[in-house]
């Protein structure tokens, strides 16, 4: 079964009836903003399915903007009733006291639908989803014998939202996500390691028809395995290798933040005031596009009404564009990039990214290990995050080897890199022509996780701090 | 006062938890909250958020299996369904022998004071002053300051839970905090800091100090250069040791240990740390911002001693973990909920005398990223200030601290005596760590 679009489940008049009371104290601009969002998950640990967790939330947000001020409240009753006193909460918390009435005419129904869902997660049996996960840890410890532990996770999410604005916008979309990881743990003489790989994609259970659990159990266990006889990483600056769809969160840290709208207006990006200048190797053209149809990130609208798009934001090495929000496009006089976005009806949008990467270069990847004498070759990336304002940004390694004499040679121990953005920007010298995406991300900024895709070919930074312990 | 009683949350949870049929657990947990967040930028209100929402979650237990289900609307046609959607999802799991609620055990609680009626009772126009102020007072500090943003921002809890085997708790809980963070510009380079006030009302709050302490993290550290690579002694300030407290405490949790994850899961009577170690769970001692009452599965809160003078003395169990380690619950559902170190008796200044050569460091980054707990490898971004001769000299940044979790343990030469009551799980304090590995340049 399909949801219904949720404009059908509310009355236009009723939605310009609740913006018009979010600009009763003067406010030149009001939003609601409606989610119904169902969750189901199970995970699996220890051998046994654990808990299988299902939720529902629903409520509406809103948003009523006075000069600089903007208000915010938000609400679970979406009756007509509960929707006009969030508005009118909203509009005291940015009261300047014009008291006029305004009216609002909303404009027809725009839907962009970026992805194809085929079939959707709320039809599939939750014996079927548990299936999965037992799948998934019979494969795992099957690997070898050294894996102690497997855990393993299912989700699915459907996220129906509709925006509607005093500007006339009226907009909806539905959103299905559906992700599958899993975690291992080996044990050696050396004592634990862990593995983790996960896939995620913005459609329906048709995930597990298109991507093997089997495989990705494997790969998870694998890398538990092959740690077991990890040396400690080195200590210092070398060249480091990324292989191709493990380490876009370098450029969703070392320069994905800084260049949204919100942090340069405040200051608070290395990248302010910098555009059309040289920020990157002129290997690098970086783009953020929500329309990337099936990627983690997509989006078919914004999370304030807005068409997704593809945006430009560094070509050949050169800053061409921020990402931006409403607000600071209204402030600014630019056009919306559909990079507005939030968590859920209970927080404000903000300026976010979708999926962000880096296109191909024209190396041979295993030129790029050849071309090093000395380094680290980093097979998958964990998380990262970022100072926008000094551009001093971290990411974790959890799968990593040691480069020598021009080929991969032992595998290392976990740890953080350290670098600076604009720096390391600079310092890629070798960019590789087999591009790949990355793993399902969840973007933390301000308190809001939202999800985010991200993907590179294999490249090389030529000198990058590596956080190891061994001289 | 916090034995107020949520009288109408609490006839839901009793009313749900008595449709337990034969065979069957239920937990019921009943929430009602409301925030307000303030943010101010440059004197002006740039967001003010006023909401309010609740909660409704419900676990079942039939023949081992769990199934859980929450919404956001708690109306008795709503708590039917969601009950309904927790059964069913319990057909689903696998039998666990070992699930199942937790047996009241006669554990007395001991009482918080949760709930401040001067804040319940603060006006919202003086709430907005309070962000302002806070940035006037950071500005008046040094004139290359500049404000990311000041926030104010408060909230307040009331929750009621049940469970069918007769455990029953309720509890009314309110707090708030200012925050600020800076930016400091200087012949071309930016530093940021940030700092909060914390108290049971905002009157309590002390601004000056808090506004100090922004433009100290930010200032001290202009001119900041990357460090060359080499092993040294750290010196970790109050926040960053909560935070490496915060990491040890999963290699100490029951349901880490029983299932394989923990490093230290065979270790119970050994010296796994310096002997000046004292790790103390204590969510009933008042100082800590994290003291409860009762922990997750509705238990009291009671004092545990887990590693005394360097030797593991015990794990925290709920009531799970303790079922399968054949031991009792430890009123630990969610973990190590108030952690604090005996503390020594030296200032931050004293230990940083004692140092010949090492670094202070004043802030970590991407400790998600480059810390293990099963593995014990531990590496993390940081910044902080050079020691050199027993005194604090030029400020350093883009390097990582790297080691094990165990040899840090092992490698504690000194605990400070400067207890932080640090609005986080965990209470702060200076440690002084030999063995560490630095990479920069």
């Amino acid at each position: 079964m399909s949801l219904v679009d949720l404009s059908q489940e509310f009355d236009s008049s009723v939605l310009a009836r609740v913006l018009a009371k979010g600009r009763s104290t003067g406010a030149g601009f009001s939003e609601v903003f409606i989610e119904d969002k169902r969750n189901m998950g199970a995970s699996l640990d220890d051998g046994k399915v654990e808990a299988v967790n299902s939720s529902r939330d629903s409520g509406a947000g809103i948003r009523v903007i006075n000069g600089e001020t903007t208000g915010f409240a938000y609400t679970a009753d979406l009756t007509e009733k509960g929707l006009l006193a969030a508005a009118e909460a909203a509009a005291a918390a940015a009261a300047t006291g014009d008291g006029q009435v305004h009216t609002v005419s909303l404009g027809t129904v725009a839907r962009q639908q970026v992805n194809d869902v085929r079939i959707p997660p709320t039809s599939v049996p939750k014996a079927r989803k548990v299936e999965l996960l037992m799948i998934a840890n019979d494969v795992a410890r099957g690997i070898d014998q050294s894996i102690v532990q497997v855990s393993a996770g299912y989700s699915d999410a459907t996220r129906r939202i509709l925006i509607a604005n005093s500007d006339g916008v009226l907009a909806t979309d539905e959103q299905v996500r559906t992700i599958f990881r899993v975690g291992t743990v080996a044990d050696g003489d050396t004592g634990m390691q862990t593995g983790y790989d996960s896939v995620g994609f913005t459609i329906g259970f048709e995930l597990f028809d298109e991507e093997s659990i089997e495989e990705l159990a494997e790969r998870a266990a694998r890398q538990a395995v092959t740690k077991l006889r990890a040396r400690p990483a080195p200590s210092g600056a070398m060249p480091v290798v990324i292989k191709c769809g493990s380490g876009g969160v370098l450029f969703h840290e070392a320069c994905g933040h800084g260049l949204e709208a919100d942090l340069v207006a405040r200051g608070a990006s290395v990248y302010a005031n910098r555009v059309g200048e040289l920020v990157a190797s002129p290997l690098v053209t970086l783009v953020d596009d929500g329309t990337m149809s099936r990627e983690w990130g997509a989006i078919g609208i914004d999370d304030e009404g807005h068409k997704s798009q593809r945006n430009v934001l560094i070509e050949n090495g050169v800053l061409t564009d921020y990402m931006w929000d409403h607000i600071r496009s209204r402030n600014e006089g630019h056009a919306q990039t559909g990079n507005g976005r939030r968590q859920s009806y209970q927080h404000l949008p903000m300026v976010r990214m979708t999926n962000t990467f880096v296109l191909n270069g024209t190396e041979e990847p295993d030129d790029i290990v050849r071309a090093t004498e000395k380094g680290v070759y980093v097979a998958k990336l964990g998380g990262g995050s970022v100072n926008t304002a000094t551009g001093d940004f971290v990411f974790g390694m959890t799968e990593a080897y040691l480069i020598e004499n021009g080929e991969i040679t032992e595998p290392l121990r976990e740890g953080n890199l350290i670098g600076n953005g604009p720096q390391v920007l600079a310092d890629i010298d070798l960019l590789g022509n087999d591009f790949a995406m990355g793993n399902p991300g969840m973007c933390g900024k301000d308190g809001q996780g939202v999800p985010v895709g991200d993907g590179q070919p294999t490249l090389r930074v030529k000198s990058l701090t590596v956080g190891g312990t061994a001289a | 006062m916090s034995r107020h009683t949520v009288d109408d949350l609490q006839a839901i949870a009793d009313a749900i938890v008595a449709e337990a049929r034969e065979g069957e657990q239920i937990a019921a947990s009943v929430t009602r909250s409301r925030e307000t967040d303030v943010r101010v930028r440059n004197g002006e209100v740039e967001h003010f958020v006023s909401a309010q929402s609740q909660s409704i979650g419900i676990s079942v237990i039939q023949d081992g299996r769990t199934g859980n289900s929450s919404a956001r609307m708690f109306d008795e046609a709503s708590w039917r369904e969601v009950l309904a959607e927790a059964r069913e999802n319990a057909s689903f799991g696998s039998v666990d022998e070992f699930a199942g609620l937790a047996e009241p055990d006669g554990v007395e609680i001991v009482e918080q004071k949760l709930w401040d009626d001067d804040l319940a009772a603060f006006p919202t126009e003086k709430k907005i002053e309070i962000a302002k102020e806070l940035e006037r007072l950071v500005l008046a500090e040094d004139p290359r300051l500049r404000i990311d943003e000041a926030d104010y921002a408060d909230g307040s809890t009331e929750e009621a839970s049940a469970t069918s085997l007769g455990i029953r708790s309720s509890s009314r809980s309110n707090s708030c905090y200012a925050t600020v963070s800076v930016l400091v510009d200087d012949n071309g380079e930016t530093q940021t800091g940030w700092a909060y006030a914390l108290g049971d009302s905002p009157d309590k709050f002390d601004l000056p100090a808090a506004a100090k302490k922004a433009a100290d993290r930010a200032t001290r550290l202009l001119g900041a250069v990357k460090p060359a690579s080499r092993v040294t002694t750290v010196v970790l300030d109050p926040m960053v040791t909560a935070q490496f407290l915060g990491i040890i405490s999963g290699t100490l949790v029951g349901e880490n240990v029983v299932k394989g994850r923990s490093i230290f899961a065979d270790r119970l009577g050994e010296q796994v740390a310096s002997p000046l170690i004292t790790l103390i769970d204590d969510p009933t001692d008042s100082r800590a911002y994290s003291a409860c009452e009762t922990d997750g599965d509705g238990l009291a809160t009671r004092r545990n001693v887990l590693i005394e003078n360097g030797v593991l003395k015990m794990f925290v169990h709920d009531a799970y973990s303790a079922r399968r380690a054949n031991t009792k619950s430890t009123g630990n559902a969610g973990g190590c909920l108030a952690l604090q170190l005996v503390p020594g008796t030296k200032t931050q200044a004293e230990l940083i005398a004692g140092v010949e050569d090492g670094v202070l460091i004043d802030s970590v980054q991407g400790l998600h990223s480059g810390v293990n707990p099963v593995s014990g490898d531990f590496s993390t971004g940081a910044s902080g200030l050079v020691i050199r001769n027993g005194k604090t000299a030029e400020p350093i940044r883009e390097f990582t601290i790297a080691s094990t979790l165990q040899r840090m343990l092992l490698d504690v030469q000194a605990v400070g005596g400067d207890v932080d009551w640090l609005p986080s799980r965990a209470a702060g304090l200076s440690l002084v760590i030999s063995g560490v590995t630095m990479s920069g340049a």
